[in-house]
């Protein structure tokens, strides 16, 4: 009978280990990126038009060492060393940061947006503490990086380094020292060669760039952003790609560049733009002045509206006459028969989801713990870039493009918003329960839908192959939020529309800048 | 006849489920009993389970948005006695969701089918008492193309699950204590977003999804006709992460319960191939769960499919 007991326990041991055997790890799209060969190392990009630097050559850097100087050859041979003896960690940084520079912090980015994309838990008395960006730490964490502030964070981020790889292309050309695996034929190269200058780092120009916005949007993760700026760093002068002095040329021209767009941040408006009690109050005044119904917030405690003066926020591609003039006309009136049939539709989609609609609500959802909607889009073009073989130039313009399309989205959409002040389905029927969350700002107009308007315009111009592609995406996420239950059809189709008037802005500014 | 009430008492195995917040246990893959040879017992169960605090990470909360979050199962669970060492169970739940408060409309559909082969080892008299060892395999996999990623709200976690358990009994004039403890493999599985954030971003549909234990203790007394027994239970998610403050949860957390409950099952004396079967839980410890209240309660119809010749007293076919 031991002899049972036995065999049973060596049963159960052979099932668990069968089970339990299975490799479960999973893998990122991005995760093996191939490494960025560029089709065209765009040589001249210094004479692309920077977006906030008055030339591409207002910051100095200093011309480097000649190659045959001792310093330089020292330089060598730190890379020589470190490619002597390589550990399994070092190779797999090389290959991380080898996919490009703008991706990699791309995604960091939106990394960092997702960990930060939560709404502040009440107080006691049923008010709401606000983030501290001088406290970042302090509960709640500076920032919360909801979706004007997503759109936001992108856009200086991609612009910012855009306007450094401007600069550095243009030193590029004129110093035109060579890549040290170039120079030195000992030297490895562990990422495709190329005939693009070395000096300076393209990569560090990201990195410093990178790494000072950070700090500024998110001041709480520091760490954590050092710490990949110097891997980043590591790794190309281990790819044989950078010799220290072309890092610290690089990463010296990247913080300049990036003062210029901390300083725009400071000012532009974005601090004041979650408004006071005052400002609450009258918008709600305001609205019944006008003889209309007033949003209310429908979370417990109510919330005060999302970032209420976001649309006075200094745009990227327009000024701010021009952001007013892009406010779109009223929605149907709350007590208009068009309102009524409206809201009968959300009551209808609610209550009849089918699988695949509710599939496409999550999918375009980006809500809580989200890279949020401009992430989303960041997300759509960084992989339709991958297969593009762009230089890292080419990668921060096209990405400053659509990330000033987005943030000026969410200027010109707030705006509206807070301008009409008009309810959500739920608020005029209460009966409307949701299949995804109501986000806590006014429903006209929706922002999914005047955010992606923007990006699918810009993208489609960018590759013109998708744009009905980008087209069919834009229009399937502003559905979302009928289906969801968040917003009406006018929301949807009018923001729609205004998104992609924005979106033409940057393919204005596309067609004029010298890259194409 | 009397050998048939004899087997109709001997199933006194055929009852359910509780479902946790995190897991769906049929309860009659954790019990010592077996069914005969050829006896299928099969019967409809309801189950209500609900909430109003949680645990975000191991903070303690409750959530004006969401006010008392239930979950209504009504599910058909049956065993069958391959032979009377080597039982067949299954159990497929209707399920559906609903918050008392807040915005969030509820989910229902049918969940996951689970599977069970329940094996009786060893058995051993020691004096009075008697001792036996079973191991249980399990399977359980989703019937619908439903979303897990809904929480509190999802019908269910979408993983398809293997676990292995082994369980040790002993009786003593019908007193009894049962242990068991299970390693559930759980399979990752696709939702319907590109991306999601756990500790990190992962730019897949897919999720990782940890493997979990559990720990069931059951101490009573049981008879021909009543079964009585109170349970401790303990789930453990062997991985995954925390809800991080004022989040949503994630099918991926790390969930943990504590549940005491009890069970009741009667035989009617009339008609002894039906019982009814009543019982409740209450999460008295969790991390990322509700602390949630169940009861439940299901008939169970017992058929013979030995043969007749056998069975019967009369060995001639009749109209």
């Amino acid at each position: 009978m031991k002899k049972a007991i036995y065999l049973s326990a060596v049963v159960f041991i052979a099932v668990v280990a069968v089970i339990v055997s299975c490799s479960k790890s999973i893998e990122g799209r991005t995760d093996n990126a191939p490494a960025l060969a560029p089709a065209n190392i765009d040589l001249n990009a210094g004479t692309w038009k920077p977006v906030l630097l008055t030339s591409a050559s207002e910051f100095a850097v200093p011309a480097p060492a000649a190659t045959n100087t001792p310093d330089y050859i020292a330089q060598v041979n730190e890379i020589k060393t470190w490619q002597a003896d390589l550990t399994k960690d070092e190779k797999a940084i090389v290959k991380y940061w080898s996919a490009g520079a703008v991706l990699r912090w791309n995604e960091i980015l939106r990394e960092l947006v997702a960990k930060h994309n939560l709404p502040p838990y009440q107080n006691a008395d049923g008010t709401y503490p606000f983030p501290n960006a001088n406290n970042p730490l302090a509960y709640p964490q500076f920032p919360f990086a909801n979706p004007p502030y997503a759109g936001r964070a992108y856009a200086y981020v991609s612009a910012a380094q855009y306007d450094a790889l401007v600069a550095a292309w243009y030193y590029k050309k004129l110093y035109n020292r060579a890549a040290p695996y170039t120079v030195d034929a000992t030297v490895k190269a562990l990422i495709p060669k190329s005939d693009l200058p070395s000096y300076p780092s393209e990569d560090a120009v990201v990195a410093g760039v990178s790494v000072e916005l950070l700090k500024l949007l998110f001041p709480g993760d520091q760490d954590y952003i050092q710490q990949k700026a110097e891997e980043h760093k590591r790794a190309r002068i281990i790819a044989g790609a950078n010799v220290r002095s072309d890092i610290e040329a690089g990463e010296a021209l990247g913080k300049a560049v990036a003062q210029k767009f901390v300083t725009r941040a400071r000012g532009d408006r974005a601090g004041a733009a979650a408004g006071n009690q005052a400002q609450w109050t009258q918008l709600e005044t305001d609205c019944i002045a006008r003889g209309e119904t007033p949003w209310y917030s429908l979370e417990l405690p109510k919330r005060p509206p999302m970032l209420p003066l976001f649309g006075k926020v200094k745009a990227f591609l327009f000024d701010s006459l021009t952001a007013i003039s892009l406010r779109p006309g009223a929605p149907p009136l709350v007590n208009s028969p068009k309102m009524k049939t409206e809201t009968a539709e959300i009551y209808e989609f609610v209550n009849n989801p089918t699988r695949e609609r509710t599939r496409i609500v999550h999918f375009w959802a980006d809500g809580v713990g989200t890279y949020a909607p401009p992430g989303h889009w960041d997300a759509i073009a960084a992989e339709d870039f991958i297969p593009k073989n762009f230089s890292e130039v080419r990668w921060a313009r096209n990405l400053a493009l659509i990330n000033m399309s987005l943030m000026d989205a969410g200027i010109v959409c707030w705006d509206t918003k807070y301008f009409y002040f008009n309810p959500r389905p739920t608020q005029l029927d209460p009966k409307i329960k949701t299949i995804t969350g109501i986000p806590n700002f006014p429903a006209y107009i929706s922002g999914h839908s005047t955010f992606s308007g923007a990006a699918a315009t810009i993208l489609g111009h960018i590759i013109p192959e998708r744009a009905a592609a980008y087209d069919a995406m834009a229009q399937e996420a502003s559905m979302s939020r009928m289906y969801g239950g968040i917003h009406y059809r006018s929301d949807c189709e009018v923001g729609l529309v205004v998104g992609k008037n924005i979106g033409n802005y940057a393919v204005q500014r596309a067609i004029t800048d010298g890259a194409e | 006849m009397k050998k048939l009430l004899k087997r109709t008492i001997a199933v006194a195995a055929c009852y359910c489920a509780i479902l946790l917040p995190t897991t769906a246990t049929a309860q009659t893959d954790l019990d010592a009993i077996m069914m005969e040879k050829s006896a299928f017992c099969v019967g409809p169960m309801y189950s209500y389970t609900s909430w109003k605090n949680y645990w975000e990470g191991t903070l303690k909360r409750d959530n004006l948005n969401l006010g008392r979050v239930s979950t209504q199962m009504i599910g058909l669970m049956g065993a069958y006695g391959i032979t009377r060492k080597l039982n067949a169970l299954f159990s497929v739940p209707y399920v559906s969701t609903k918050a008392s408060a807040g915005t969030l409309h509820g989910m229902k559909g049918i969940q996951d089918l689970s599977l069970f082969l329940k094996w009786k080892a060893y058995q051993k008299r020691m004096g009075d008492g008697r001792l036996s060892v079973f191991t249980i395999g399990g399977v359980s996999f989703p019937l619908s193309n439903y979303t897990p990623d809904y929480l509190p709200l999802s019908i269910g976690l979408y993983s398809s699950t293997a676990s292995a358990r082994l369980m040790v009994d002993y009786e003593q004039r019908g007193l009894y204590v049962t242990g068991s403890a299970t390693y559930v493999a759980r399979k990752n599985f696709k939702i319907d977003r590109s991306s999601y954030y756990t500790t990190q971003l992962h730019l897949t549909n897919e999720v990782e999804m940890p493997d979990g234990a559990s720990y069931n203790v059951r101490l009573g007394f049981r008879n021909q006709r009543v079964i009585a027994e109170a349970i401790l239970n303990q789930w453990r998610t062997l991985g995954g992460f925390d809800i991080t403050r004022n989040n949503m949860p994630f099918p991926s957390n790390k969930m943990n319960a504590t549940t005491v409950g009890f069970n009741f099952k009667y035989v009617l004396p009339k008609i002894p191939q039906l019982s009814i079967v009543v019982g409740g839980s209450n999460t008295i410890a969790g991390r990322n769960v509700g602390q949630s209240t169940n009861v439940y309660g299901s008939f169970f119809y017992v058929l013979d499919f030995s043969p007749r010749e056998k069975s019967s007293d009369k060995p001639s076919k009749t109209n």
